[in-house]
């Protein structure tokens, strides 16, 4: 199993969000996490992350068998798990191929692989930028500072694409995209996804899941999962609207 | 005897030797002669003056030291710069210079070689006035070494000119410099403050600029003094109509390092960008105060200033601009941002605007705060320790300013400059 949550609750501000979510993830499979707004879907995503305004109540996360929640959240990026953000971070002054080269390294270092110097390191973001269709100039450019809102979710696939991670959670990775970019950044998605990994797409529409296609599909009311289906389920949710699953759920 | 004349005692004998064995025009001595005579009636600022509330001038004022007679020799400043002017212990270097082919009609002179230049008699010491300050006064008695840059009419000289000042031991230097640009000239000038001695001395510099129409100056002004050693500095530029100034003030060094960045708009449409950034460890206390004035309509400043603060140390950033009554159209900006990397810095900031005329657009803001939130998460998320994102991120944050130097090897020094102060390889 590569990700097993167990009865998680989890509080951020007193105010509790989850309240006992199951979930089971294998390598290989694409999960869809469903659900209207304030049902907790970005906080699942954070606390996966190891956002340290959540604070977990209650449950566990294993990853890969191990405690998750034992580990920072810079131990968990080396470890694997890596989490699109949905609103990405502007880093002024730092430019995107300096900091994916020191993220790689970090990774490689952990892993005990090679460490690329700046040049070697050129050659392989290259590669990776097909995958998302971004033009080099961008490897100059500061991280996400004046980027479009699609340049920015881009650059989230580019850098999962060089992070090569177990699990990937992608935070309403599909909001804010025109048509092109959604179909650039799923396309990403599934190159990059295999046997070898999971991917969870955290997201409030359908739309994203005709590009990325998932094998499960939960869908998350008031902090806990109360529907599952196969892909067939985003199709009946889009046609029936959230307050159909809400009320199963009650 | 008062405090103001004891102060002075050193100085006055200094100032005789020095205008006695001076072979400058007439003008020229009469200039320094009332300026040293104001610095004699007005002394040193002191923390009963505003400007000077949080800089404690008093051991810079009691300081004593002479003035160099000879450049000694250094190892090597500016590396490979094609055009560059080295002054060592505020002597002019023949040996250090150097200078590529320049354009026709432009001058890059010493001033012991200017005195008799019409344009350099015109506007030596009316842009820096001698009752500026008590350093400037003394700075403007003591002119005798200095350079002089005149670009003319429609001019542009490709290669940037590197003023560089080199301390090499306990003296007390006076650098000038005297940009003149004609209408429609382009030129980049750096001026770099740099030791080969890390004990005491004292620095009190005044730079001069004046644009004429249409004209473009990129200026940056590097400061690594040593330190153990006091730095004072006066720059101001003039700008005439459609005028661009781009100025980036870099101070790293000093004990107690003030630095004075003024810009005047004097006809409309000019543009301007005074940014900087102080970047100091234990034991240092930094001042930067500045003062633009838009006087004209239609003219945009900009201002970014950031600060790096580490160990026990102390700056103090006055960032003024004054929108005159007939200054309509004005569009400024100011920004002063710092980040305290230990619990025993200090800052004290005060943007201030002050606006006499509605149809303006102008903000101003300051921060003073450490590293964390969503930024350091974000990193965290892709790998990086906590040490390394955090050292990343203050990076970043200076390099925003440092990533406007496009000589390549002031920026790597620079660099090199901000990783060594982390103790971080990157």
């Amino acid at each position: 199993m590569l990700l097993e949550v167990k009865d998680l609750y989890v509080a951020i501000d007193g105010k509790t969000i989850l309240k006992g979510l199951n979930l089971q993830i294998k390598k290989g499979e694409v999960h869809a996490i469903m659900g209207p707004n304030g049902s907790g879907k970005s906080t699942l995503a954070k606390v996966l992350a190891g956002h340290p305004s959540y604070e977990v109540k209650k449950g566990e996360i294993l990853f890969e068998g191990n405690d998750l929640l034992e580990l920072e959240p810079d131990e968990r990026a080396r470890e694997g798990v890596f989490m699109a953000f949905q609103y990405p971070v502007e880093v002024p002054g730092v430019s995107n191929a300096q900091f994916l080269r020191l993220a790689y390294n970090e990774k490689m270092k952990h892993s005990g692989g090679e460490e690329l110097d700046p040049l070697e390191f050129d050659d392989l973001l290259r590669e990776k930028a097909k995958i998302v269709e971004m033009d080099p100039q961008f490897f100059k450019r500061s991280v996400n500072e004046g980027f479009s809102g699609g340049e920015k979710k881009r650059n989230e696939i580019l850098q999962m694409a060089v992070l090569d991670p177990k699990l990937a959670v992608l935070d309403e990775t599909d909001s804010g995209l025109d048509i092109d970019a959604l179909r650039i950044v799923s396309e990403g998605v599934n190159k990059l996804k295999s046997e070898e990994n999971g991917v969870v797409l955290v997201t409030h529409y359908q739309r994203l899941l005709n590009y990325i296609v998932p094998d499960f599909v939960h869908v998350l009311a008031d902090g806990k999962i109360v529907k599952e289906g196969g892909k067939e389920l985003a199709l009946e949710l889009e046609e029936k609207g959230y307050d159909w699953v809400k009320a199963a759920g009650n | 005897m008062t405090v103001k004349a004891k102060l002075a005692t050193g100085y006055i004998k200094e100032f005789a030797r020095s205008i006695e064995a001076s072979a400058q025009q007439d003008w020229l001595k009469d200039l320094r002669r009332k300026a040293f005579e104001y610095f004699t009636e007005t002394g040193f600022p002191t923390s009963r003056d505003e400007d000077w509330k949080y800089t404690d001038v008093k051991e810079v004022a009691g300081g004593q030291w002479s003035v160099a007679n000879h450049a000694n020799a250094i190892s090597e400043s500016a590396g490979n710069a094609v055009n560059k002017i080295v002054f060592v212990d505020g002597i002019y270097s023949e040996d250090a210079s150097s200078l590529g082919e320049l354009p026709e009609g432009v001058v890059v002179s010493k001033f012991a070689e200017s005195g008799d230049n019409e344009v350099f008699q015109e506007n030596l010491s009316k842009i820096v006035e001698p009752e500026f300050s008590g350093f400037s006064a003394l700075n403007t008695a003591f002119i005798d070494q200095g350079l002089f840059i005149h670009v003319p009419k429609n001019t542009k000289i490709d290669e940037p000119i590197h003023v560089v000042m080199v301390s090499t031991g306990e003296f007390t230097a006076f650098p000038r410099l005297l940009y003149v640009g004609e209408e429609g000239s382009e030129a980049e000038v750096l001026e770099v403050f740099t030791r080969e001695f890390e004990g005491p001395y004292l620095t009190n510099a005044v730079s001069e600029v004046k644009l004429e129409k249409n004209a473009k100056l990129i200026h940056t002004r590097v400061q690594r003094e040593s330190h153990a050693a006091f730095h004072i500095g006066v720059t101001k530029a003039v700008l005439s109509r459609d005028s661009v100034y781009d100025g980036t003030n870099l101070n790293l060094g000093g004990k107690l390092a003030r630095h004075d960045a003024n810009l005047e708009f004097t006809e409309e449409n000019g543009e301007a960008w005074v940014d900087g950034l102080y970047l100091i460890e234990d034991g240092q206390h930094t001042d930067t105060h500045s003062r633009i004035d838009h006087k004209v309509k239609n003219c945009l400043s900009h201002q970014n200033y950031k600060g790096i603060l580490d160990g026990k140390s102390r700056a103090v950033f006055n960032g003024k601009v004054y929108v005159h009554e007939n200054a309509s159209g004005t569009d400024a900006e100011q920004s002063n941002k710092n980040l305290l990397l230990s619990n025993d810095a200090r800052v004290d900031t005060k943007p201030q605007l002050e606006i006499f005329n509605d149809d303006v657009k102008c903000a101003h803001g300051a921060t003073v705060g450490q590293l964390e939130g969503e930024e350091l998460f974000y990193l965290l998320t892709r790998g990086l320790n906590q040490d390394l994102a955090r050292n990343l991120l203050t990076y970043g944050f200076a390099e925003e300013i440092i990533n406007k130097i496009t000589v390549p090897s002031i920026k790597k020094d620079l660099d090199e400059a901000v990783l060594n102060r982390l103790h971080a390889k990157l």
